[in-house]
């Protein structure tokens, strides 16, 4: 880069340091002010003296999470539900995708299929036609209305076919001169090919299953079903829908909940976005510029 | 020939997506005639009692309908701007690092919020900006009296584009931070030998470099004017900030779920659906026209 040292430059580069320290600092502090309340003396967290340390130190919150079996049952079923989800979504995703990225005079109807597609990723029934539907298929209330919701995205499929369509033609042909068939070509050609990109789809795929949370609330009745977002959601202040609501009123239903304790397990819902997010971060930059920059 | 033989083979392959598709995604479709019709859940999609556009005017007529429709639109185009404009300047702030070690630093944090979910991102903007919450706190410090934010109708909205920029910009700026590794850098050396400052670099290298992006990205997100994010607001919202936070998604979960009005809320849904399929249908033929991007 160009060396260039007067005054103005040196102000700038002292200027912009300071403000990307700031936006630095604006997306961890919220983390750590969490942090912060749920290890604080529950009297000084509720009465917002907590501002940049503990006040106090209580680890009262986490105790009382140990013996909170609702809680580690809802981790339990997002575990569940991110593990499935994402393998079933993938193998659907690989499956579609091969076949899609396929010329049209291999596979006649390619195009058919990639306008069904795009149909049903740009339009959908709406929310209450998808509720009764998926009521129809009895699947209420069971963990399969949460791993086959997130089902087949479509968009992955784009993604992935885009990709094994610039994978050079001659790796397929030697396959096929070798006497392999479709279904060889792809599990020993193309996906050991794509290991960088279905890893990034994969790391997205989990992310959305560990962060979904309308799902677990519509298509789950009973409060022992929720995964671990939809169950964090419930501890937000709840109000009744219709109820005429003044100012006052809200400020007292806020002060009834126990912040220290929704601190300590907003946190630990958290702590494996945490911990994975080192390893997802050098997935995702290819990722998102897979979706966006195509030959 | 050989690969003919293939195509079977094709079918078995996008069978399993393909049902699913046709079990999730078109049957619901049907159920959009629910929209047209008095749909009583006892006697079914075939016998209910039929009404034409019934549905559709009873909801024009509805005051929270445009009360809706106005939040949906300004929230939505708030965000798409702003998503579009702050992570630009800050992808050519960044780019003006030149300790490395301190560029990756931030980069990496400014990502993280992307990551979390409304659910817990929410929980923490109420802590935050509630009654007890560290806003109120300090202010109170400098002598101000504690405010109760998130049940402020007037702030709702800047509450929502604000706190969905924060969540974004770092994640947004990727696309930019990679169209800015593509800058010949014989381009800054010529500029600066003519004798250009940073501001002129940045504004005459750098800028025009960036614009292709900007305008493809912002042609992309015209799909999304009616989708203000359900997520956020759902999370975030009460009845008192109704009248300014209220979304055609929230307020069709509520008409539908929680009131029972299938019809009227599958009405409700079918119109959003409708025009948002019509934007991002021309969205991608702009895009595909002037910038020469496909999605497939």
């Amino acid at each position: 880069m160009v060396r260039n040292t007067t005054l103005g430059s040196r102000t700038f580069d002292m200027a912009n340091i300071v403000i990307l320290g700031l936006l630095l600092i604006s997306c961890i502090y919220p983390l750590w002010y969490t942090f912060c309340v749920s290890i604080s003396d529950k009297s000084a967290a509720n009465a917002g003296l907590v501002t940049i340390y503990p006040i106090g130190f209580s680890l009262t919150p986490y105790k009382e999470i140990i013996n909170d079996r609702l809680f580690f049952n809802a981790f339990w079923i997002s575990i569940q539900r991110t593990v499935l989800g994402t393998s079933f979504s993938l193998l659907m995703t690989v499956l579609m995708a091969y076949p899609l990225a396929r010329p049209k005079k291999d596979f006649k109807m390619r195009n058919t299929f990639m306008w069904i597609l795009v149909f049903c990723m740009l339009f959908n029934g709406g929310l209450i036609p998808w509720y009764l539907t998926i009521q129809n298929y009895h699947l209420i209330n069971t963990i399969w209305a949460l791993v086959l919701g997130g089902g087949v995205p479509v968009f992955d499929v784009i993604l992935i076919m885009n990709f094994f369509r610039n994978l050079p033609k001659e790796l397929s042909e030697a396959a096929v001169v070798d006497g392999a068939g479709p279904w060889s070509i792809l599990f020993r050609v193309y996906i050991p090919c794509s290991i960088p990109v279905l890893a990034a789809v994969a790391l997205f795929l989990s992310v959305y299953h560990w962060n979904e949370f309308f799902n677990g609330l519509v298509l789950m009745n009973t409060s022992d079903k929720y995964p671990l977002q939809t169950y964090i959601q419930q501890l937000v202040v709840n109000i009744p829908v219709g109820t005429n609501l003044t100012p006052e009123q809200y400020k007292k239903l806020s002060e009834l909940s126990n912040r220290t304790l929704n601190s300590a397990k907003v946190f630990i819902a958290m702590v494996p976005m945490l911990i994975v997010y080192p390893f997802l971060q050098r997935y995702f930059v290819s990722g998102i510029m897979l979706g966006a920059v195509k030959e | 020939m050989r690969k003919l033989g293939h195509q079977k083979h094709y079918y078995l392959m996008l069978l399993p997506g393909m049902v699913w598709l046709v079990m999730f995604s078109i049957v619901p479709m049907f159920g959009i005639l629910m929209a047209f019709q008095n749909y009583n859940p006892g006697a079914g999609l075939l016998q209910s009692q039929w009404v034409g556009l019934e549905n559709f005017k009873y909801m024009f007529q509805l005051n929270d309908s445009k009360t809706v429709i106005v939040n949906t639109f300004i929230i939505a185009v708030g965000k798409i701007v702003l998503n579009l404009l702050i992570p630009l300047i800050f992808a050519i702030l960044l780019n003006e690092i030149r300790s490395l070690r301190y560029k990756k630093l931030v980069q990496t944090v400014v990502y993280l919020p992307h990551f979390l979910s409304w659910v817990i991102l929410s929980t923490i903007v109420i802590g935050i900006f509630g009654y007890y919450g560290v806003v109120n706190t300090v202010a109170g410090m400098f002598g101000f009296d504690p405010k109760l934010f998130m049940a402020d109708s007037g702030i709702f909205r800047q509450l929502l584009i604000g706190t969905d920029v924060w969540k974004e910009f770092g994640y947004n700026s990727i696309i930019y931070l990679a169209a800015l590794t593509g800058i010949n850098l014989n381009l800054y050396e010529a500029a600066a030998i003519d004798g250009a400052n940073r501001w002129q670099l940045i504004r005459h290298v750098t800028l025009p470099a960036l614009t292709t992006t900007v305008v493809l990205l912002g042609v992309l997100s015209l799909g999304n004017v009616l989708n203000a994010g359900f997520d956020q607001v759902y999370n975030l919202y009460n009845p008192l900030v109704y009248s300014t936070g209220d979304i055609l998604d929230t307020w069709v979960y509520r008409l539908g779920l929680q009131n029972l009005q299938y019809s009227l809320a599958t009405a409700a849904g079918l119109f959003k659906s409708v025009i948002s399929f019509v934007l991002i249908f021309i969205s991608y033929r702009l895009a595909y026209r002037y910038a020469d991007y496909t999605v497939f």
